[in-house]
């Protein structure tokens, strides 16, 4: 039993570094594209505003493997060719990108009206007023929830397993498939993701506790 | 390119969905039900345990989310029943799984309401004479209860959402009813554009319920 499971351990990692690769892609897309939408909801106008709050109600209001089947069955039906691995991304980024609008909001919402006053009455452009006043200030609340927001970025990228891509879940039932050792795998697999994201939720909270001095 | 939508096919079958969604309020329900148990009786226990107790609780809870829920379903489903001598159907093991799932967040959410209850309350309680066990079912739970609704309303709004993983063991729940409309028709764009439409429905009329209790109770305050 020991011995086949050794043996599919450089599979096995194969697939953890999928599920590394698809958890990063996303992170990092949704946040580029979470701030931007965010800055739209907080900032911008009426119609701009709806649109990110359709947008981010929607999203947030099914779950994540509706959304994966959605893009992924219903993006080629339309006409638009994605590689599966693309289109899992593209999902996970959909609903990742959501939570970051929303933690942007809350984290923007916290900043005193006052600051942003401030700044206008000192003559800061609307840019100037974000990045030297209203974003330092607010990166401080926006970051732990943030960082603990990446465990499910991680924890949704096991559902592209079922799009039949060889990410770690995936990978374990493989294995499970040649060799019935289910339950030692199983575990191997939950404790591989405990590590990742327990880390995660760690420093979440270490920042958490860091910046604690901050009281309005 | 240039796709029509059609929708007959969709309520032709709709049975599917509707059907579908059903079972996931039910299995929604059901582990939410078991889930409160489990985590009112953790919380309780953990804010009056020792170390190690505690250190077993929150073992639990850590362990349970930082894992997705899809490997839990299927080591639930699939592993467990490879070395314990049990037998379940698939939404029985499921039920377990989101059970046991709720129960790691509820335990979450109930002990931060616990710790939360103002010292003076208990003191009062203490006060006038009322005995620990007096103490806990009609000061502190209620006065928790109060604290963590907005809390427990996401959570179970987000439960919900997760029913949709029974899907891949195959329980006839909303989103497998979605892949089978899908799979047997074709009609992708639409089964889903239903589909998204029934799971908002439904999460904003639970949400509108769980408002209407939190009003409630604020109102006894």
């Amino acid at each position: 039993m020991l011995g086949q499971i050794i043996y599919a351990l450089p599979f096995l990692a194969e697939g953890f570094a999928v599920t590394l690769w698809v958890s990063l892609l996303v992170v990092v897309l949704s946040l580029v594209a979470g701030v931007v939408l965010g800055v739209g909801l907080v900032y911008g106008p009426a119609p701009v505003r709806w649109a990110v709050r359709i947008f981010s109600d929607t999203i947030r209001g099914i779950p994540i493997l509706v959304l994966i089947f959605f893009v992924y069955y219903g993006l080629p039906a339309v006409g638009i060719h994605l590689q599966s691995f693309w289109a899992a991304v593209l999902a996970l980024t959909l609903f990742k990108t959501a939570q970051v609008v929303e933690y942007l909001r809350g984290a923007v919402g916290s900043i005193p009206r006052g600051q942003s006053e401030a700044a206008m009455a000192i003559g800061l452009t609307f840019r100037q007023r974000l990045a030297y006043v209203i974003f330092p200030q607010a990166f401080r609340r926006f970051l732990p929830p943030w960082i603990n927001g990446v465990t499910d970025a991680v924890k949704g990228s096991a559902l592209v397993s079922l799009l039949g891509i060889t990410d770690l879940m995936q990978a374990i039932n493989q294995v499970i498939g040649r060799t019935y050792e289910a339950m030692p795998l199983y575990i191997l697999g939950a404790l591989v993701y405990f590590a990742v994201n327990y880390a995660l939720s760690l420093a979440s909270r270490r920042l958490e506790q860091r910046f604690a001095f901050i009281r309005e | 390119m240039g796709y029509t939508l059609n929708f007959n096919l969709i309520w032709r079958h709709f049975d599917k969905l509707w059907g579908g969604l059903l079972l996931s309020l039910e299995l929604a329900v059901i582990s939410i039900a078991i889930g409160i148990v489990i985590g009112l009786v953790l919380a309780v226990w953990y804010v009056s345990a020792g170390r190690v107790v505690r250190s077993i609780i929150a073992a639990y809870v850590e362990f349970i989310r930082n894992v997705p829920l899809i490997l839990l379903v299927y080591l639930v489903f699939y592993g467990l029943p490879t070395v314990v001598d049990i037998a379940y159907s698939a939404p029985t093991s499921f039920v377990a799984t989101l059970s046991l799932y709720s129960g790691a967040y509820l335990v979450e959410v109930f002990r931060s309401g616990l710790e939360a209850v103002p010292r003076g309350q208990l003191d009062a309680g203490k006060a006038i004479g009322l005995t620990p066990w007096q103490r806990l079912i009609h000061v502190r739970l209620p006065t928790m209860l109060r604290i963590t609704l907005p809390a427990l309303s996401n959570t179970f709004l987000s439960l919900f959402k997760d029913t949709s993983v029974a899907s891949v063991i195959s329980v006839p729940e909303l989103t497998y009813g979605a892949q089978w409309i899908n799979f047997n028709t074709f009609r992708i764009v639409e089964v889903y554009l239903v589909t998204t439409a029934m799971y908002l429905l439904t999460g904003y009329v639970l949400l509108f319920a769980l408002r209407l209790v939190e009003r409630r109770f604020r109102a006894a305050r």
